[in-house]
């Protein structure tokens, strides 16, 4: 059930099996959003989305109307309109929802964004391990080309497009956006040189816009409700509503559309029925397991927007809330977070391979009680050496999680190489766990 | 001309500098003398920015960049030595170190290992990683590559240079992600390639190991000595690393000679010849019926008796090598006009080089330099090739190609009898019959209709058909034969490659052809051996001197003033017709110089068979040898210094390397049985016989610098008018050529005549390729 603090646009139709089906679809003001952009010019539809101030869901926040805004007008390639739906994000399942619940509302947008950048085809890129949601998407798609909705001259406007599902094989790295173009062209999962940036040379070499699954579902909604309509939803520059992701020591974990700028404080206590077993917060990751962790004096007074966040030195991400209540090792969070990471690495460059690497072997080791505390010193030094040098931003989201948690937990660290243990157990570790 | 690129200003470290626009930031600093690291980065080849080595500060961008990537612009600020890129270099050396085994002592690239001079250079001292290493065993991939797999650090050069470099793509980045990731071979536990060993000696560190040279010694422990390849007419440096006189690697390392960064399997592992047991190290006579060891005295003692006896009754004929130093060649056939008296003289022939003259003299129409070198090849803007494959026959000039396809878009067109593998690079592509090259020129050329009749039903010619793909019969033209000429006519700047299957009146054509083109046209003449070219503009001809001086030209007068004797007038036989006189006993002796026909031609000299004198100068006992009276054992091209003439026409110097204990050099031969003969032939040092070539040989006026800077010195061989007339072009129709019999494959990667076929490790990837084909 929704919570009454939410308000649900991109997730209107969660819950509401009836919307999987094109017949559903329509009747809860599916394809308005559509209606409106075949009578707009692709210029007035990239004017709507900038004036919605919608920024892109998949976790760098990056203005989309804008990113429409950069593909050229003619190109000797075909154009692509991508949907990352690689959902991989250590903290982040909501795409997933988007995809279960209301299919059509992802094609709806790709067709808009697909109208506003002059593409004739697009793919869902979808990770992997969503095998179970191919049965779901796929068949939107079969109605979509069955009534018209995608193909040739879609609903008599003269517009086609076509749009395809692609599996992927199970790699963080090929959310990375380019990563996911050279997978999708059937190559090994590795970033690609920027520039050139996707929207001049991208899938095949074509411009290509690559959008998260929720900013695209979000398209049609600010379509038919006006840019305007949706912006004022949130504060200046953080349009509209986000879904947030609450995980962790809380006692209801779920997706929650909550406006941006929402308070954190209402967001745990509130929406999230607070910490488990009363226990007082820790600290809490903002929005993925990437982004800096904050701990809970920082949070104090934090409202949940992309420039409030980014104010502490993190980041809104891909609004995974990571909630750690007071009896968490810092040391084990850290070591899980880094044994993601060194698993995703895809390997191209130094430092990320490497770094992750010895990290996690460094990290285990001190965890194990093999710690001294001149590893703590090089946790930090290591961490930094990825930080800013790695090809794409993987060892960033490796190395900041790590560095934070080492500076913000430093006591911690040294309580660990001290007792040559985990100390107080009890003391640190979830009940729960 | 292309216009001069655009400048543009740019600061580093404080220094004002100009660069073209566009240009990479790391070619910029290294121009300037800047220093920046770089492991991944490697000059053409595509970008990587993986090893993060090159890191630099750029003002008003956040973070350091790699300067491999970045690309000048105008009022860029840059620098290169400040405390964060010290540190950033630091760093990267030391995550490259966490997973590198420091087994430096006995790793084959220590001493001369990038990383080991980065760590020296850039390092921390210490290492602060302590977790265990990961281990993996090393793996043999092919006779010649073993790949060490903790030692790589994930560059990527072997992947591009096996790809990009060789269009062989046998390399990959696979395995697991992250610290998972390996570079794997294409046949899962083996690699199927042409063993060229370019990802050898690009891999920065010790990961990539060859068979042949690995744990044999250390780099400090050898003198290295640049030598030319003697196996193909390519002429690449070869720089070889010898230790007690013997030969233990090859490779072009500093990347001076024409050849840049390349090498094939044989220049780089081939030299294993000169090592064999089966090496002559004394000569031998023949004695009641058997080779028996003599001193050098009595064999050059019998030799020069039975050849004069010989030269008495019906005469003797010479026949000469094709891998023998322009010295040699050139003393060769003063040996056998001023000592023997004889114009019967000839060498194996391969590229027609007195038709093309003189149809270049009949039809060219300027006097304009014809000629194209090996580096013009590099940036040629159009290339016409037929015939041939350059692949396996001319690796240097297929690297070429390629280079000049991937990195200067040249449009390469193809008219030959086989799929070839160059067809990939192809910008437009003609199939004929192997006998079909004569009536597709003539229509190329513009000389009349398509002459069908020519064509109809030409069974394609017992020509090498390994590794060509043989064709059915083509009994029409090519399609698209008039579309090819349509765009090989808007072309204003080409080159023509031609190989020996264009003879006689098919360079007629060839050169019609390349006249009719506008612009400019050059040519490179395809010539099989390391010195095929240079026994050809020597004069190992029955009818020509040298520089194609007819006998009858007034060029001979001045050849016989020059060299103090008369010249015999009668034209000789060519080596089929000596070959086949010599068997019939028409001719009393044969001196056979660093050839063995009898293998090939049909040619029966046992010595029960024949009447005729035979003395054979050879590095092995070849079973021409072996039927021999007399058997003089030579040194080997690593062994002499002199000149070399590749395919192109490159003048190239070749230094001695190596030593070999009992054998002379051809030229020493050469003069002291020329002496025995009854004519002196003066100072055997090669520089003075350089001289007096340099001197006299139409187009061997080289200079000296471009000679020993390794820089190859192209020689501008004029067209020859006179050669028109003489019966030459008629013989070389029927060359004698490898394969005729079947037993030889004609060159190819792994096989070259008799030096491959001693080459243990040429023989060893053979048999691999055999066994994994028949799997």
């Amino acid at each position: 059930m929704p919570h009454p603090a939410e308000i649900r646009i991109v997730s209107r139709r969660f819950g509401n099996p009836e919307a999987r089906t094109l017949a559903g679809y329509l009747a809860d003001e599916g394809y308005q959003g559509l209606e409106k952009a075949l009578a707009m010019t692709p210029e007035q539809i990239v004017e709507e989305m900038k004036a919605s101030g919608l920024r892109g869901r998949g976790g760098a926040g990056f203005p989309t109307g804008m990113k429409w805004s950069f593909v050229p007008k003619q190109s000797a390639r075909p154009k692509y309109i991508l949907c990352n739906a690689d959902e991989s994000e250590p903290g982040t399942c909501k795409d997933r929802l988007v995809m279960e619940w209301d299919p059509f509302s992802i094609i709806e947008g790709m067709t808009i964004a697909a109208r506003a950048i002059g593409s004739r085809q697009g793919y869902i890129f979808i990770r992997g391990e969503y095998r179970y949601l191919f049965a779901i998407v796929d068949r939107a798609l079969e109605e979509a080309y069955a009534a018209g909705y995608l193909g040739k001259n879609i609903r008599g406007s003269g517009m086609d497009f076509f749009l395809y599902t692609h599996s992927g094989a199970g790699a963080y790295e090929c959310g990375e956006e380019s990563a996911l173009m050279e997978s999708l062209e059937g190559k090994r999962g590795l970033p690609r040189l920027k520039p050139p940036f996707p929207a001049i040379v991208g899938l095949y070499g074509g411009p290509t816009v690559i959008n998260n699954v929720e900013t695209l579902a979000t398209v049609p909604h600010i379509l038919r409700g006006g840019g305007a309509w949706y912006a004022a939803y949130g504060p200046p520059k953080n349009g509209g509503t986000r879904l947030f992701c609450l995980s962790g020591h809380i006692n209801q974990p779920g997706v929650y559309e909550l406006p941006l700028g929402f308070p954190l404080e209402r967001m745990l206590q509130e929406v999230g029925g607070g910490i488990l077993e009363g226990k007082p917060l820790k600290a809490i990751v903002p929005g993925g397991s990437s982004t800096p962790i904050l701990t809970a004096a920082e949070t104090a007074g934090l409202n949940m927007d992309y420039d409030s966040v980014a104010r502490l030195g993190t980041f809104l991400g891909s609004g995974g809330v990571v909630v750690l209540a007071r009896d968490t090792c810092m040391v084990k969070f850290a070591l899980r977070i880094i044994r993601f990471y060194r698993h995703e690495s895809c390997g191209w460059c130094v430092p990320c391979r490497e770094g992750t690497h010895w990290l996690a072997q460094a990290i285990g080791r001190f965890h194990a009680g093999q710690g001294r505390p001149a590893d703590i010193k090089l946790f930090e030094d290591v961490a930094s050496n990825i930080l800013g040098r790695t090809f794409c931003p993987l060892g960033d989201a490796a190395a900041m999680p790590i560095l934070a948690i080492v500076r913000k937990f430093r006591a911690e660290f040294e309580a660990h190489a001290a007792t040559a243990a985990c100390p107080a157990p009890a003391a640190l570790e979830p009940q729960s766990a | 001309m292309p216009e001069p690129p655009q400048m543009v200003n740019l600061t580093i470290n404080g220094r004002p500098v100009q660069a073209p626009a566009g240009s990479l930031l790391i070619e910029v600093c290294r121009a300037n003398q800047i220093e920046v690291p770089s492991f991944c980065y490697y000059p053409n080849f595509s970008l990587q920015a993986a090893c993060r080595m090159c890191l630099v500060e750029i003002e008003k961008t956040p973070k350091p960049q790699t300067a491999c990537t970045v690309t000048v612009t105008e009022g860029m600020v840059v620098k290169t030595d400040t405390p964060v890129v010290h540190q950033a270099r630091k760093s990267s050396i030391e995550f490259i170190l966490t997973n590198h085994p420091l087994d430096c002592p006995v790793c084959d690239a220590g001493g001369q290992c990038e990383l080991q001079d980065m760590t020296f250079r850039y390092g921390a001292a210490e290492s602060r990683f302590e977790e265990p290493k990961a281990h993996r065993d090393e793996q043999q991939w092919s006779p010649v590559v073993y790949f060490d797999r903790p030692r790589c650090i994930l560059c990527y050069r072997c992947v591009r240079v096996c790809g990009e470099g060789m269009d062989v793509w046998a390399l990959a980045l696979g395995g697991q992600r992250g610290v998972g990731s390996s570079i794997i071979p294409n046949r899962q536990d083996h690699l199927e390639c042409e063993e060229c060993g370019m990802c050898i000696d690009i891999c920065p560190v010790g990961a990539l190991t060859s068979g042949p040279y690995r744990y044999k010694t250390r780099p400090w422990e050898m003198r290295h000595t640049g030598s030319i390849c003697t196996f193909c007419g390519d002429g690449c440096k070869t720089t070889l690393g010898v230790r007690n006189g013997q030969i233990m690697r090859g490779d072009n390392r500093d990347k001076s000679g024409i050849n840049g960064d390349f090498l094939c399997i044989k220049g780089r592992y081939g030299f294993d010849f000169t090592r064999g047991e089966a090496r002559l190290r004394q000569p031998l006579v023949r004695r009641q019926g058997e080779l028996r060891p003599a001193s050098w005295a009595m064999a050059l003692e019998a030799a020069a008796q039975g050849l004069l006896a010989a030269r008495q009754q019906q005469g003797v004929g010479v026949l000469g090598s094709t891998r023998l130093l322009n010295e040699e060649h050139y003393q060769l056939q003063k040996l056998a006009r001023l000592a023997l008296k004889t114009n019967h003289l000839d060498h194996s022939r391969s590229a027609d080089l007195p038709g093309f003259l003189a149809a270049l003299a009949r039809h060219a129409s300027s006097s304009a330099t014809p000629w194209a070198s090996s580096q013009d090849l590099k940036t040629a803007k159009a290339v016409l090739l037929v015939g041939g494959d350059p692949t396996q026959e001319h690796p240097l000039l297929a690297w070429n190609l390629r280079w000049a396809y991937r990195l200067h878009a040249s449009r390469l067109y193809i008219l030959n009898a086989g799929d070839i593998k160059l067809r990939r690079q192809a910008h437009r592509y003609a199939q004929v019959a192997a006998s079909g090259f004569d009536a597709a020129l003539a229509f190329l050329a513009g000389s009349g209709a398509a002459p069908a009749a020519q064509l109809t039903s030409v069974p394609p010619a017992a020509i090498n058909t390994w590794p060509i793909t043989p064709v059915s019969p083509i009994s029409q033209l090519p399609d698209g034969l008039p579309e090819f000429l349509a765009a090989l006519r808007q072309e204003s700047d080409v080159i023509i490659v031609f190989s020996p299957q264009v003879q006689a009146a098919a360079l007629a054509s060839l050169v019609q052809l390349g006249a009719s083109l506008p612009g400019q046209t050059r040519y490179i003449a395809l010539a099989h051996d390391a010195n095929s070219r240079g026994a050809s503009d020597m004069g190992l001809y029955p009818g020509l001197l040298p520089g194609y001086a007819p006998l009858s030209s007034p060029a001979a007068a001045q050849w016989e003033r020059l060299w103090g004797g008369p010249l015999p007038s009668e034209p000789g036989l060519d080596a089929a017709g000596m070959l086949d006189a010599f068997n019939r006993g028409d001719l009393d002796g044969l001196y056979i110089v660093g050839a063995n026909p009898l293998r090939r031609h049909g040619f029966d000299a046992a010595p029960g068979r024949r009447k005729g004198f035979l003395v054979v100068q050879d590095l092995f006992l070849t079973e021409t040898a072996a039927a021999a009276d007399v058997v003089l054992p030579a040194l080997c091209a690593y062994e002499k210094s002199g000149t070399l003439t590749n395919t192109c026409g490159e003048v190239q110097w070749q230094r001695r390397a190596a030593d070999f204990e009992g054998a002379k050099s051809d030229l020493e031969i050469i003069h002291e049985l020329s002496a025995l003969l009854g004519h002196d032939l003066g100072t055997s040092s090669p520089e003075r016989i350089f001289q007096e070539i340099r001197a006299h040989v139409p187009g061997y006026d080289v200079s000296w610098v471009q000679l020993h800077s390794g820089a190859g010195a192209l020689s501008h061989l004029p067209p020859q008018s006179s050669v028109d007339a003489s019966p030459l072009v008629r013989i070389s129709a029927t060359p004698w050529t490898r394969s005729a019999d079947g037993l030889a494959r004609g060159q190819t990667l792994f096989t070259d005549g008799e030096l491959a076929r001693r080459s243990v490790l040429l023989n060893s990837v053979m048999e691999r390729h055999e066994t994994n084909d028949a799997q």
